[in-house]
């Protein structure tokens, strides 16, 4: 809400500076967006040319007798409308303007010149409030000569925009204002007396309301106005109100609403029939509304109409058919209050205009009747128009305060705090309600301009925030002792989170709304699309199933800015249809690059598959499901590479996918895990229990075979360890070999075997024995196997 | 040469020898040249058995003089040369220590989890239970039970990205308040932080994200009240920006809290003397806050006349921001590891920027 200084200081007496007003202000719940001056430029006088000839060096400059009152001064002029007699703006020597320049005496083209004659833009105006945008601003006759300019134009204003909380519709307004900054300063509001020349006169006008949604509609007739501009102090004071004016009618229609929050609409009374009908819209009615657009209406829109014909859409926009033009000789005002969420609803269909927004927010329907007369004055007093007496209409709302029970007990528990029953008073006093004091009790009527204040905590408020929260002194809650506990999913992830990042992986951040394409992407199951109802863009309009593609741009977004060696993992959700909507806490980690290094040493350790089996063994096995996972080459979506990429399956389900992604799909060697958090937490899993660790000596030995390559290396390590479970402590691989000296269908494997038995030391000849039952039981279980080595 | 002069002679020669023995190679031949099975000390110590005992005695004892002198010497020697040969090779090792080490490194923190896991932790220690809500939420509990019916103002306030008419990406954290509430079947005090994804209609840019997280506290029991509740939050800026925060209290408006209020913290760049970051105010706004509205209370399910409680919410972006200086929200999604490489230690011993 843009507020000019001088309008509100018609209303209440601003005796603070602009800053303290804001600060104060700011403090009970108003914030300021910004301070501007209206003109922010000083030493500006109405001049009178008195003379004008042409340079006699240049075909476009002219050179002026400016009379400034205190003095005739020679002016040099370029604007092509500047001629004699006219009452013009000057920038004196010395003057300031808006964009810094500084007036200075100069010489144009060997002329002396002292000041410049200004246009409108000049002194700062913006250019959507001026109409004649070429030349120099030219003034009335009346203007007088060596007045301040800003004063007579009315531009020496300052406006406060403040940025209003939704509660408080009823500081959209001048007045609303005022009460609000009385409140604050302590000071009464000042009376607004007009006084119009009613004249009695029948006009058969009945109006009547098909629905409930208009609670109040009042009507007056204003005749033979004389369309025209607006005295200058209107047209400022929409200007700073962010208004454009228009001419004197339409003008004061928005004047009005500005300084008392009421909007209102203006017919042509010549356009519209004696009766006037307020109903609902029904479905697909078309209207045209006064910019010309035709308009297909919703059913429960409302709508002011005649017998026949549409006349306005209600508290939105006005009609072609019944608008004020040049022409119009009769006004019929309305000054009515329509259901806010119909309006809403209406507004975000049509237009949200100026008039929307305050019905949307709610209207003080103690006011409705006075902005009626005010318009009607102000017409008569600035479009010569004549007031017809009566007031057509009704108004069914409750105009009575509310009245709402405080007890100062309640408010000092809630607020933690000790108001004397006095300064309650007193700041009910500072809002200008009226209260009674009922044993301990105070009653508060609350004026009907509070839409907000219904109950009383809302009153307790009202005193908290103008008593100051700041005088409030700090105290911890009671309670009962306890302790504070993490729920298991966050306990579990956290734990997550912790091992990973030991393991050297940065965690990031991604959006959960991607575009369709990524998505389609990347569609590891079938699954059917979330989409929203309204994106903002086709970049962010679904809702992902697989935290894979933004890891992916991750990683390309980080390649691109040659950051190479990437490890990153992400927690969060997946999002899915099954029956209802779902979400599923995922893991994925992508890697590329190197993940331990020294160059200068050539010691290296490179992302590849087994580095990334590593992480998520290291992982699995920290969430104690070591032994219980598998890895297995099938179901590999066609995103993945298909040789290079398993499914991981802890007793049997399955929980994600390992591997690399497919070459087709991106040039880089980008190897990346996903995994369901939701199924691992549904693991059972043992706690921690210590385990003797052998007093006798194991004995290693090695053992290597040539095997055929389709068999895989866990299925020969499973074969070994049945051999004789009780004394095989651990079978690992220490040595593949592919190459010349073997059949190129072969791979040659080399097992390192630790023998231990927990009751006593194992001699050589016991475990030869073992050793060679091994042999023996992998050479029969792998037909066409060899011993190559022992 | 009697024996004896022969002893004197083999000392002197052995004093002359040794003056040349530099390695411990050549003094194992002076050891054996003079001490071993054919040296002439042996030799001598082999023909001591044709003497008298009277000579025997005498000889033997020149005799150990002269060998305990050349041992003693020899072994003293032996010590010298293998410490200084142990000097030699241990400056011939010497390595270059400036080159690079072979760094590994722990992984980093995203900087929102910092801040995040820095705020639920001191909750926790004062009793707060961490919970968790959806993301996909019902307009019932994003809004209705917040107070927010349909058509109201305040819905403009967070323009939403809806799924159904029903359904949407919640707009901020407090429907897991509306939840608790709901899920607390005996109506006892309740004590809860929460935090997570949120999501608005906005265009992204240095200040506004579509997505964002937000960190959310109830606390509901009898006789709780607005001091309780800014005694709270004046605990929680100092642990955040630094013992010397003081903070302030402004009115403000939420559907679901009542009265309202934003808390603002001095600014810790300038110290209220005003500078860019609080924007000449001296004051930095982090977080709005309230008493929960009786109807929202009462839609929970706690009676109002009993029940009273407070709330508070921040965006941990926001926070996260001010506490290291970051000044574009977008780095927080776009992962640059350079980005994330700076989070990668603990906080310093103040929080003071200065």
């Amino acid at each position: 809400m843009k507020v000019s200084k001088k309008w509100l200081s018609e209303f209440i007496d601003l005796d603070i500076s602009t800053d303290e007003l804001v600060d104060k202000m700011l403090m009970i719940g108003n914030e300021t967006d910004s301070i501007n001056k209206l003109s922010d430029s000083t030493n500006l006088v109405v001049g009178h040319i008195v003379d004008k000839k042409p340079h006699p060096d240049s075909d476009h400059l002219n050179v002026c007798m400016v009379n400034l009152g205190d003095n005739i001064y020679q002016i040099v002029c370029g604007a092509s409308n500047v001629d004699k007699n006219q009452k013009v703006i000057v920038a004196k020597v010395g003057a300031t303007l808006p964009n810094g320049l500084e007036i200075k005496k100069a010489i144009i083209r060997g002329i002396e010149s002292n000041g410049m004659i200004c246009s409108l833009e000049e002194l700062g105006i913006e250019s959507k409030y001026i109409e004649n945008k070429d030349g120099i601003y030219v003034l009335d006759d009346n203007a007088p000569i060596g007045k301040d300019a800003l004063e007579y134009m009315h531009y020496d204003d300052t406006i406060i925009d403040f940025s209003l909380t939704a509660n408080r519709g009823d500081l959209q307004s001048i007045v609303g204002m005022a009460y609000e900054v009385g409140a604050v300063l302590n000071k009464k509001i000042k009376e607004d007396n007009f006084k119009i020349n009613e004249i009695n006169e029948k006009h058969n006008i009945s109006i009547v309301s098909n629905t409930d949604k208009c609670t109040s509609y009042l009507s007056k007739i204003v005749k033979n106005v004389v369309i025209k501009e607006s005295p200058n102090f209107i047209k400022a004071r929409l200007m700073a109100s962010g208004i454009r004016p228009i001419n004197n009618v339409v003008d004061i229609s928005n004047y009005i609403m500005i300084e008392y929050g009421q909007p209102l609409h203006f017919f042509d009374y010549d356009k519209i029939d004696n009766n006037i009908i307020v109903r609902e819209a029904d479905e697909e009615e078309k209207f045209k509304t006064l910019d010309g657009i035709d308009r297909i209406l919703n059913k429960g829109d409302i709508l002011i109409t005649n017998k026949d014909q549409i006349l306005a859409v209600a508290g939105v926009m006005g009609g072609l058919n019944s608008e004020v033009t040049n022409e119009t000789k009769n006004i019929l005002i309305e000054s009515a209050i329509f259901n806010p969420f119909s309006i809403r609803k209406t507004s975000k269909n049509i237009y949200r205009s100026e008039s929307s927004i305050r019905f949307e927010k709610g209207v003080d329907p103690s006011r409705t009747e006075k902005a009626l007369n005010k318009a009607a004055y102000l017409l008569q007093e600035y479009a010569y128009g004549e007031v017809v007496k009566e007031i057509y209409g009704f108004n069914n709302n409750e105009l009575k305060d509310k009245e709402i029970m405080l007890s100062p007990n309640k408010l000092n528990r809630l607020l933690g705090m000790n108001i004397e029953i006095k300064y309650i008073e007193d700041i009910l006093n500072k809002l200008n309600f009226k209260y009674e004091n009922i044993k301990d009790n105070i009653k508060v009527f609350v004026p009907r301009r509070r839409l907000d204040i219904n109950i009383e905590e809302d009153l307790i408020e009202e005193v908290g925030r103008l008593y100051g929260y700041n005088n409030m002194k700090p105290t911890y809650p009671i309670g009962v002792v306890k302790l504070g506990r993490y729920n298991d999913t966050y306990n579990y992830i956290k734990k997550i989170h912790n091992k990973l990042r030991s393991l050297g992986l940065n965690e990031i951040k991604t959006y959960s709304l991607q575009n369709e394409k990524d998505f389609n992407k990347f569609s590891i199951n079938n699954y059917s699309l979330i989409k929203l109802l309204q994106p903002l863009s086709d970049e962010r309009n679904t809702l992902r199933n697989s935290l894979i593609p933004s890891m992916i741009n991750t990683i390309e977004y980080n390649l691109y800015r040659n950051n190479k060696d990437l490890f990153l993992y992400e927690i969060g959700k997946s999002y899915y249809i099954d029956n209802d909507y779902k979400e599923e806490n995922k893991l994925c980690i992508g890697i590329t690059g190197k993940y331990l290094y020294n160059d200068w040493q050539h010691s290296v350790i490179n992302s590849d598959f087994y580095l990334l089996k590593g992480i998520v063994e290291s992982l699995l096995d920290y969430l104690g499901l070591n032994n219980r996972y598998k890895f297995v080459n099938e179901n590999i979506p066609k995103e993945f590479h298909p040789g290079k990429t398993a499914s991981i399956y802890i007793d049997n389900i399955h929980i994600g996918y390992i591997g690399a992604i497919n070459p087709t799909l991106y040039d880089e060697e980008i190897y990346v895990v996903e995994l369901s958090i939701e199924k691992l937490i549904t693991l059972k899993t043992r706690n921690i229990k210590y385990k003797e660790i052998t007093k006798y000596p194991s004995i290693i030995k090695d053992l290597s075979f040539i095997i055929d390559k389709s068999i895989n290396s866990i299925d020969v390590v499973n074969t070994i360890k049945k051999s004789n479970s009780k004394v095989i402590e651990k079978v690992e691989v220490f040595d593949l070999y592919l190459g010349e000296k073997i059949e190129s269908n072969k791979v040659s494997l080399g097992f390192k075997i630790t023998f231990t038995d927990n009751t006593k030391t194992l001699t050589d000849s016991e475990v030869n024995i073992y050793f060679n039952k091994i042999i023996e039981d992998v050479l029969k279980t792998y037909e066409g196997s060899i011993l190559r080595d022992k | 040469m009697d024996n004896n002069e022969k002893l004197k002679y083999i000392v002197d020669s052995y004093n002359k020898d040794i003056k040349t023995i530099d390695d411990s190679l050549k003094l194992n031949e002076m050891r054996v040249k003079y001490l071993g099975k054919k040296s002439e000390i042996q030799e001598i110590s082999l023909n001591l058995g044709s003497l008298s005992i009277e000579e025997k005695k005498e000889l033997g004892k020149s005799l150990n003089e002269a060998k305990k002198y050349i041992e003693g010497d020899l072994n003293r020697l032996t010590e010298e040369i293998k410490n200084k040969e142990l000097t030699t090779k241990l400056n011939k090792e010497k390595i270059d220590l400036t080159l690079p080490g072979t760094k590994f490194e722990l992984g980093t923190k995203h900087p929102i989890s910092i801040v995040r896991e820095e705020i639920e932790e001191l909750f926790v220690s004062m009793g707060y239970d961490v919970l968790d809500g959806p993301e996909l939420e019902e307009d019932l509990y994003n809004f209705e039970m917040l107070n927010i019916p349909k058509g109201h103002p305040a819905r403009d306030m967070q323009d939403s990205f809806y799924i159904t008419e029903e359904k949407l990406l919640r707009t901020h954290t407090s429907p897991v308040q509306a939840r608790a509430m709901l899920n607390n079947k005996e109506k006892s005090p309740i004590r809860i932080i929460c935090s997570g994804y949120t999501y608005r209609k906005d265009n992204d840019d240095a200040t506004h994200s579509h997505q964002f997280h937000q960190i959310e506290g109830l606390f509901i029991d009898e006789n709780i009240s607005m001091s309780d509740l800014k005694g709270t939050l004046e605990l929680l800026s100092k642990k955040l920006f630094g013992e010397s925060r003081e903070i302030r209290i402004r009115s403000s408006y939420f559907p679901f809290t009542e009265p309202s209020i934003e808390i603002d913290i001095s600014c810790f760049n300038c110290n209220k003397k005003g500078c860019s970051i609080c924007k000449n105010s001296g004051w930095i706004e982090i977080l709005g806050a309230g008493m929960v509205h009786p109807s929202v209370l009462r839609m929970g399910g706690y009676d109002p006349d009993k029940y009273s409680g407070f709330a508070f919410g921040m965006g941990l972006e926001r926070i996260a921001m001010l506490k290291f200086g970051i000044n574009d929200v977008r780095y927080f999604y776009s992962n640059d590891i350079r980005f994330l490489n700076q989070f990668n230690k603990i906080e310093g011993d103040s929080n003071e920027s200065k």
